[in-house]
């Protein structure tokens, strides 16, 4: 039996971990933890294996911006028809309904203010749905996914201690 | 001049460690699995409320057994985990770490010439510090084919009728042995029998991988025998914080805060108000921990047998004990050649004991990825070795 968890505690982590030493370290047989991963991903609880790249160490550049939207929610469909139709573009790289001041939040990666600024005024903005946007670009990511990305971990302990 | 030093302390050799540590420092780029201590840091919340504490200004003694509110939450936490009931205010004492607490156990339970056992191998400090409360000590020597647990059996090959106090170190650092509750209730029976008494360190109480962890206190007929030792170092990942505490019979924790109270005062302010929300908080923590301990450990376990490693399999704490004897090299030499030839750093079996030789402690307080790169210079290490 696998500790489905456990498991996915684990990989969230670290997706780089070869099913292998899965087994051992979650002391299941190979073949479980195998079939257990693809039962997830068959679920939609797996989702995909990224990699997290701090962008901002390389010479591309990249913009990106947080965008709270107010929208009229639709008769019989509410939010899901203007949320999909903001999540097709691709630049767009996540959409969450929130509860509060504005409906929907948008995270948007381009390659240049303008490109953002484009988007916002030429696409989202005269939907009709949509009231109102309100545009933040991310100055620095100091966290991301739970790893900060400011500061290496640096080992201080002593070497040897009883 | 006369000589200005106490022979007692004179005669007591130095911690074998300390000599290796010396070692260790001069060699750059050494990697170490030679660490007694958690990676994790503290977690943010307890740091915060530390950092609280501070900033409102609570800078002053605590009583000297410790906050009060301390002292309640420890009681609430060893009912909540271990089923035991103390009295927050006559049978709870806050020390500098669990080491202190040792040591005042041993001074406020020995007379002169009374026998410690003291099971080895195991946590450096307690043979001096029974030597140094006067106490003669007693090594019982742990056996690999008990999976280094303590039996009934070498409990009366050893005690005579100048016997007082047995040390009970589990889960053990440096083997990660663990004492289950029929292993407990055996040795409970000779212990009632002689009329012994037991200083239990369970400062990796929280750190065990099979069963949860039982106390010799939870055993019928010990409860008024027992002095518990724990602290906030292993569970919390707290060592720095120093802060660790005892309970006990209440006539015995009276005489050990006497002495607390005059050779420490009390334990840090700062250090107790974490505690607190380490104990009220922190339960998430520790399992979380706990989880990648035990990854960690089978692991480490399966990369041993695969290297054909003899190492029985360790249920606590965060050490493993493999045996190192096949290689026909002391625990120091193996130890010594390791660092020389590939720059990694493990502890001698023999610093915890005469009979630790032929083993050698490895800390799997790393990350996985760290322990991956030491097991990769310890495999070639093996290999270079084996073939002859």
């Amino acid at each position: 039996m696998v500790n489905r968890e456990e498991l996915l505690r684990t990989i969230e982590k670290n997706s780089r971990i070869g099913v292998d030493e899965l087994a051992v370290m979650l002391a299941a047989p190979e073949i479980d933890v195998a079939n257990e991963l693809q039962k997830l991903e068959e679920e939609g609880i797996i989702c995909g294996y990224h990699t997290m790249i701090d962008w901002s160490k390389t010479s591309i550049d990249k913009v990106s911006a947080l965008i709270e939207v107010k929208v009229t929610p639709q008769r019989g469909i509410g939010f899901d028809s203007i949320a999909e139709r903001i999540y097709k573009y691709p630049e767009v790289t996540s959409v969450y309904l929130m509860s509060g001041g504005f409906d929907l939040m948008v995270m948007l990666e381009g390659k240049t203010l303008k490109e953002v600024a484009g988007f916002v005024t030429n696409k989202l903005s005269p939907l009709d749905t949509v009231l109102s946007c309100s545009t933040h670009f991310i100055l620095q990511k100091y966290k991301d996914h739970g790893t900060i990305l400011t500061k290496k971990y640096d080992d201080t302990r002593e070497k040897i201690t009883p | 001049m006369r000589n200005p030093l106490a022979d007692k302390i004179v005669d007591i050799k130095p911690s074998g460690i300390r000599k290796f540590f010396d070692v260790v420092k001069t060699m750059d780029g050494a990697i170490s699995l030679g660490v007694g201590e958690p990676d994790f840091d503290t977690p943010w919340h307890i740091r915060d409320e530390g950092i609280y504490s501070l900033e409102k200004g609570r800078t002053f003694y605590t009583s000297n057994s410790g906050l009060k509110e301390l002292k309640v939450e420890i009681c609430n936490y060893l009912k909540r985990r271990q089923n035991l009931e103390y009295d927050a205010d006559s049978q709870v004492l806050v020390t500098v770490g669990g080491s202190e607490a040792i040591d005042l156990a041993l001074r406020a339970m020995v007379n002169p010439g009374d026998e410690v056992l003291i099971p080895q191998p195991s946590y450096v400090s307690y043979e001096p510090c029974a030597i140094l409360a006067g106490a003669k000590p007693v090594i019982i020597e742990l056996k690999e084919e008990n999976e280094f647990r303590l039996t009934a059996e070498e409990i009366l090959e050893h005690v005579t009728d100048k016997t007082k106090l047995l040390v009970l170190p589990f889960p053990n650092n440096p083997t990660g042995a663990v004492m289950e509750k029929k292993d407990l209730e055996s040795i409970a029976e000779v212990i009632r029998e002689k009329d012994l008494f037991v200083l239990s360190d369970e400062i990796y109480s929280e750190l065990t991988y099979t069963d949860k962890h039982v106390s010799i206190a939870e055993i019928p007929g010990m409860y008024e025998r027992t002095i518990l030792i724990n602290g906030f170092s292993k569970a919390f990942a707290m060592t720095g914080w120093r802060l660790g505490y005892a309970c006990g019979p209440k006539e015995i924790l009276e005489q050990m805060t006497k002495i607390h109270q005059f050779a420490i005062m009390c334990a840090p302010t700062t250090s107790q108000y974490a505690a607190v929300e380490a104990l009220k908080n922190g339960d998430e923590d520790v399992a979380m921990m706990r989880e990648q301990y035990n990854q960690r450990r089978r692991y480490l376990l399966n990369e041993f047998r695969k290297m054909n490693l003899p190492c029985f399999e360790p249920f606590g704490a965060f050490y493993i004990f493999p045996s190192i004897k096949q290689l026909g090299m002391t625990s120091d030499e193996f130890a010594n050649k390791l660092l020389q030839e590939e720059k990694l750093a493990v502890v001698p079996g023999t610093a915890f004991g005469d009979c630790g030789e032929g083993f050698i402690r490895i800390s799997y307080a790393y990350s996985l990825d760290d322990l991956k790169k030491a097991i990769e210079r310890l495999k070639r290490f093996i290999d270079n070795h084996s073939k002859k």
